[in-house]
């Protein structure tokens, strides 16, 4: 058998021995990325299609835990910069080549609709004024008044005029929603698919797999916050659909590889009898997939099932599948 | 213009020398080095064939790192040097990520740092550090377009190789093999 041994000089931090740049930061803000995405969408989309009152939880308060999602996950790319006090660059320029530019711009964009959308419900969502921090209440004092013990009302004119024209137009901004949300969604695989130099991310297929994962996630958070039984059988009904797509799509990829070129074979196999083999089918496939997938059945045939249980595992998947695909990633290489 | 290298791995022993110069030309923080050395052995014993080559950015033609750059630090210069601005540059890492050859990496300073094929020099008429202090001259460095270029003439008459041209990048440091 040829062998080929390569040595090499080169011991830059972070590159050697195998690729590192990328920490923690990245695969919880693509996770916390995805949640927002899955979270926002399913409240435009239950606008759109004028269900909103069966569907409480995930308009009024889902946006705001989405809202929470993305400030973190920007807190943590923050974190990734080596030169974090020039983030503001990002802004100077709209580069289309670049999928960070993209995510950049969407995530500033998300967040500012899905504030509007959340001013817009404030007062359906906390119709008494009860909080009860201090600095919180000053903080909050300055754009709102209290009128009685049982409502506020906002302090200017301006905002009440705003916050009248974005319930007018609720669904209009419910489409820009659902839009956005599934850029961001599918952003979050891009920027991984976005690399030729490593074959594992190198896959079109990531856009939607990581979509998906998102939306999953998405509505196994909703279905852990509802009060409402409906809606909580509702989401579980949506996660069993989407369970069975990801896994689709998951199997496409890995069909997709084996059928590539030999860089992309090799990158297969460290999941399939490599090193990521039993942390990837453990944690993303079993207990974050098949596990909450059966459990879901069987609540549709009428078992009790405890939602606690599908939703948390479903979050777990979904927060191990990015981990182990932004590790993995950066350690499977060309190797010439 | 387009400014390219050619290494002979016939003749480079791996003395690092180039790697030396390198630093010490560019500054290169300790523990850092913009090109290095790889050596290859292939082949089973007693039959092996061992290869000895210089290797750094490869200032492709087709440059993912530019590419995926989010802020424009990341870009080509003219003769077709890549390079980053400092100034511009966040430390995101997608271009670390978008190198096949892991030619960049984090300078301590906070931004993205690689070869520059010493362009400082080459605007002086001079050649890239590593090229001028090579003890077995086996790098040549000028410009491809030109075909009486040194450069030129040892790619038109020996048997060449790019790295990883696999990965689509179009290197433009060849190696004569």
């Amino acid at each position: 058998m040829r062998e080929e041994l390569i040595t090499s000089g080169r011991m830059n931090p972070l590159i050697d021995p195998y690729l590192n740049a990328w920490h923690w930061q990245i695969p919880l803000y693509l996770f916390l990325g995805g949640l927002a995405a899955g979270l926002l969408f399913f409240a435009g989309y239950f606008i759109i299609t004028g269900k909103e009152s069966k569907y409480q939880t995930t308009v009024k308060y889902g946006p705001i835990v989405a809202l929470g999602a993305i400030i973190i996950g920007l807190g943590a790319l923050l974190l990734d910069l080596k030169h974090p006090a020039y983030f503001w660059q990002l802004y100077t320029t709209i580069r289309f080549d670049s999928p960070m530019s993209w995510g950049a711009w969407v995530l500033l964009l998300t967040s500012v609709v899905s504030a509007v959308w959340i001013g817009s419900y404030l007062k359906e969502a906390f119709p008494k004024f009860g909080c009860k921090i201090g600095f919180m209440r000053k903080l909050l004092k300055i754009v709102i008044v209290e009128k009685d013990t049982n409502s506020w009302d906002w302090k200017f004119n301006w905002l009440q005029k705003f916050e009248k024209y974005a319930q007018d137009k609720r669904k209009a901004w419910a489409w820009v929603m659902v839009v956005l949300a599934v850029i961001l969604g599918v952003y979050t695989g891009i920027l991984l698919s976005a690399f030729n130099a490593r074959p594992l991310w190198n896959s079109a297929i990531l856009g939607p797999l990581f979509l998906t994962s998102g939306l999953s996630t998405g509505a196994a958070l909703l279905m852990i916050m509802t009060k409402n039984h409906i809606e909580k059988l509702a989401y579980s009904r949506i996660d069993l659909l989407l369970i069975v797509i990801e896994l689709f799509f998951i199997t496409h990829m890995f069909m997709g590889f084996l059928a590539s070129s030999e860089v992309k074979v090799e990158a297969a196999q460290h999941f399939l009898g490599g090193d990521y083999t039993v942390t990837f089918w453990l944690n993303v496939i079993i207990l974050g997939l098949i596990i909450p997938g059966i459990l879901e059945a069987l609540e549709l045939l009428k078992f009790k099932i405890p939602v606690i249980v599908p939703g948390i595992l479903i979050l777990w998947g979904g927060m191990m599948f990015r981990f182990i695909m932004v590790d993995a990633g950066q350690v499977i290489r060309y190797l010439y | 213009m387009r400014y390219g290298m050619a290494i002979d791995t016939k003749k480079c022993v791996g003395c690092s020398d180039c790697v030396v110069a390198c630093q010490t030309e560019n500054n290169v923080p300790h523990g850092y080095s913009r090109d290095w050395i790889a050596e290859t052995v292939e082949g089973t014993y007693p039959d092996l064939a061992m290869e000895i080559r210089s290797e750094r950015c490869n200032h492709c033609d087709n440059t993912p790192c530019v590419r995926t750059c989010p802020t424009g630090a990341s870009h080509v210069t003219e003769g077709g040097i890549v390079k980053v601005t400092h100034e511009e540059c966040i430390g995101c890492g997608a271009c670390i990520e978008s190198c096949p050859y892991d030619a960049r990496y984090f300078h301590p300073d906070g931004y993205v740092d690689k070869c520059t094929f010493c362009d400082h020099r080459v605007k002086n008429g001079q050649d890239p550090a590593c090229v001028s202090v090579c003890p077995t001259h086996c790098m040549y460095f000028g410009d491809l377009d030109d075909p009486n270029s040194e450069v030129s003439k040892k790619v038109a008459t020996r048997k060449t190789k790019v790295l990883a041209p696999e990965a689509g990048t179009k290197p433009q440091i060849f190696y004569l093999i």
